[in-house]
């Protein structure tokens, strides 16, 4: 008994403070929402990740020219600073080390199986003699382990990266170079410039540019965007994002943003909570996984459907055909993933690779949807339109199989 | 534990189980299984009072139905939790469900009936292992389940390499998505919300039935219902099979709701976990209502779409459900003991020898 006055206290405490809890949440002077971007994404946040310099230049890299032949986009890139290879030349079959981040999502997946393709045809002409991958599974530190490993004991003549996250993987990334071998970095960036070339499509602020601008024009000032978005810290999803909370603000449109894990449960929570509130005008996504689900939480509700940019996999391209929304597919070019063999292939030759090499990256709109569509009959849901690979041995069965090794 | 009850206090307990009606419902009211119920009123009430259009009756039916797959998920869990023990299995069955429907149903209408069967008997299967484990082999529920809750994310993972597959046929999708069309003033019944309320009302009738009350004494005391030959073992097992078919239930559910993808599913044991809490069922066993553990559900779910509405940042979300717990599962624990204490006094100052534990059953059945 002679702890009951104790727990009589605890005991009031917990009660407060769950009422407390509740009773905060009651509050009605918290009930007007000053701005829904400002409450969903701070403003440190933004700054963070805007690049004025960045956002001009991709800006422009959108209508540029590319050099090379537009029938093979996955070789194509912008004219600029090239790097001489001659000394890095070699006689016979390479080994590559290729690091990779994950094959967690089907953009990934999609690109993986193009790249084993690529690398068959590589093996077939005596480029290559094997790839050896480590897969980091969304990992900083496993990533790191993996190229020290390569580096100590891999016995590699050339690294594939294709890094986790920016900033924690720069210093792997340097000790490879500092083997002298060529590296070769692609998709998400580092913040070193010591690879040999650093392979990536345009870039995020293009697709922020293409799929906000495309929303601006068709709503009016005042009209409600919901923006979903995978998830936070990743350069070329932030950058997505700020180009088009830049575009939205400045046309007076109001842009809500969610992190959602690309969790189609979350994804239909999060809009039929926005619908159940207003009326919601715009979908905007940092990432096609998942639009389906956002698509379907207006068709639940019984509401009009959005104007939506997506992303190009075959899911939304196929119910975009379905319900004939108004709509884009930004693409962030998936083919991305042969390129890295091929300028292997080039430096082992000792032939010159831009120094960055820009793949070009063009949204598909309406009017090419059914031309995408026909393209990739057949291809699985997860499918990336714009994957590059109809040339490859293997097509199409492997992809629709989606046979990784 | 052990005591017996002077004719005294049997009177008096006889006495407060034969008060009226209103009496017997007040003071539910304040047990924590009972506050859950007043709390879920009140975070619907702000709900509306924030968004008066979430009180429509289509808007609101179909909250229901949209949280119906975690309430399923609660009352599964509520079953383990009851009888002593954890599933931290439950997020990964729900996962590997969702992969199962999307990989073996494809398109193909024929394959619905007999995927559902296997559907239910992979989940009754891990209840089993899950079950036999904890109770044959002694191994704490709490790591048999983490256990299996790993394998079978790593199963998951190797199946589909962690991303999304195609969704199964729209006949299967139906079931989590479609509902019975042009129903007066709701407009439409999600089937959802009814296999929700089939679910409900199954485990309220098991828990009125002997399983349910061995359930609750395995959970209260292991030792005593042993004693008065309950096979503790099985009864303990069936709440595991119960809780992953539970969480076949809301697999299925969601694969119609959301779609496949490999994060639906992600945290559920938690969040069922939470709800059931929520719900005033204490952890350790022994106490609880089963519908309070849905409530809990409800008011966990109600309690994160007001913060949502309010504007709160869903990044704010986890920590919100780990206090939750702490406090929900402090405030249960301390109120639950002080009934006990309080009704208990004056049958301790006897002194008792060793006997059954009829107080507690005695006492109990206002609080279950």
């Amino acid at each position: 008994m002679r702890n009951q006055s104790i727990r009589t206290a605890v005991t009031l405490a917990a009660a407060t403070s769950l009422l407390a809890l509740a009773a905060c949440t009651t509050d009605p002077s918290v009930t007007e929402d000053p701005g829904g971007s400002a409450a969903a994404s701070p403003e440190a946040t933004e700054q963070e990740w805007f690049d004025q310099a960045l956002y001009d230049e991709q800006f422009e890299q959108r209508t540029a020219d590319f050099v090379g032949d537009p029938e093979k986009p996955y070789l194509q890139y912008i004219a600029g600073e090239m790097k001489d290879t001659s000394d890095l030349a070699v006689e016979g079959a390479q080994k590559v080390c290729f690091a990779n981040a994950s094959i967690s999502n089907p953009w990934r997946q999609t690109g993986w199986i193009t790249m084993n393709q690529q690398l068959k045809v590589l093996q077939d002409s005596g480029v290559i003699s094997e790839m050896e991958t480590r897969d980091a599974k969304d990992n900083d530190n496993t990533q790191i382990a993996d190229i020290d490993y390569f580096i100590k004991e891999g016995n590699c003549d050339a690294f594939i990266i294709s890094p986790n996250s920016t900033a924690a993987l720069t210093p792997a990334v340097e000790r490879a170079c500092d083997t002298g071998k060529p590296v070769v970095v692609f998709d998400r960036g580092v913040e070193t410039d010591c690879a040999t070339t650093f392979i990536h499509p345009i870039g995020g602020f293009a697709w922020g540019i293409d799929s906000a601008t495309f929303l601006s024009e068709r709503l009016q000032e005042g009209d409600k965007v919901v923006a979903l978005r995978i998830l936070p810290g990743v350069d070329v999803l932030e950058h997505r994002w700020a180009a088009a909370e830049k575009i939205f603000t400045e046309n007076g449109i109001e842009a809500t943003d969610y992190f959602t894990g690309a969790d189609p449960t979350e994804i239909k929570k999060i809009i039929s909570d926005e619908l159940a509130t207003g009326d919601v005008q715009g979908i905007w996504m940092d990432a096609g996984d998942g639009a389906v689900a956002a698509i379907e939480a207006f068709e639940d509700a019984g509401k009009d459907l959005p104007v939506m940019t997506g992303e190009d996999e075959m899911s939304f391209l196929r119910k975009w055909k379905e319900t004939g929304i108004d709509a884009l597919a930004p693409v962030y070019s998936n083919f991305q993933w042969r390129t890295p063999l091929l300028a292997l292939e080039k430096i082992f030759k000792g032939e010159e690779v831009p120094a960055e090499w820009v793949l070009p990256q063009e949204p598909i709109p309406a009017d090419e949807l059914d031309q995408w569509l026909e393209l990739n009959e057949g291809m699985p849901d997860g499918h990336y339109a714009k994957f590059g690979g109809e040339d490859l041995p293997g097509y199409p069965e492997v992809w629709q199989e989606r046979q990784m090794p | 534990m052990s005591r017996t009850l002077t004719p005294s206090d049997r009177s008096a307990v006889l006495q407060q189980n034969r008060a009226g009606r209103g009496e017997r419902f007040l003071r539910a009211l304040r047990t924590p299984g009972g506050a859950v119920f007043v709390l879920l009123v009140a975070l619907l009430a702000a709900i509306i009072a924030v968004n008066p259009s979430f009180g429509e009756p289509d808007s609101f039916i179909r909250f229901i139905g949209r949280t119906a797959p975690i309430a399923i998920a609660a009352i599964g869990q509520y079953f383990v939790i009851v009888s002593g023990e954890f599933d931290l299995s439950m997020g990964s069955v729900v996962t590997m469900q969702v992969i199962t429907a999307g990989n073996l149903i494809g398109d193909d209408d024929a394959k619905v009936i007999p995927v559902l069967l296997l559907m239910f008997a992979l989940g009754a299967f891990i209840g089993l292992v899950n079950g036999l484990v904890t109770t044959l082999l002694r191994v704490p529920s709490f790591i048999v389940t983490l256990g299996m809750m790993l394998a079978l994310l790593g199963l998951v993972l190797f199946w589909t390499g962690g991303a999304a597959q195609g969704n199964p046929a729209d006949s299967f999708r139906q079931i989590g998505r479609g509902g019975i069309e042009g129903v007066p003033v709701l407009g439409v019944i999600p089937y959802p919300v009814i296999i929700l309320a089939a679910v409900a009302a199954l485990a309220f009738w098991l828990m009125r039935r002997p399983y349910g009350r061995t359930l609750i004494a395995a959970g209260d005391n292991p030792t005593a219902a042993a004693l008065t030959g309950a096979p503790v073992w099985w009864v303990k097992t069936r709440a595991f099979m119960l809780s992953s078919l539970a969480a076949t239930v809301s697999g299925i559910l969601l694969v119609g709701y959301a779609g496949v993808h490999p994060s639906v599913g992600r945290g559920y044991e938690f969040t069922a976990i939470t709800a059931v809490v929520l719900g005033g069922v204490v952890l350790g066993g022994g106490r609880g209502w089963v519908l309070s553990a849905a409530a809990g559900a409800f008011a966990l779910e109600s309690l994160f779409t007001l913060l949502n509405f309010v504007g709160v940042q869903s990044t704010w979300r986890d920590s919100v459900q780990g206090a939750i717990i702490i406090v929900a599962v402090a405030a249960a624990a301390k109120t639950w003991q002080r009934k006990r204490k309080g009704t208990a006094a004056p049958a301790q100052e006897a002194q008792p020898p060793k006997k059954a534990k009829q107080s507690e059953h005695h006492n109990g059945t206002t609080a279950r």
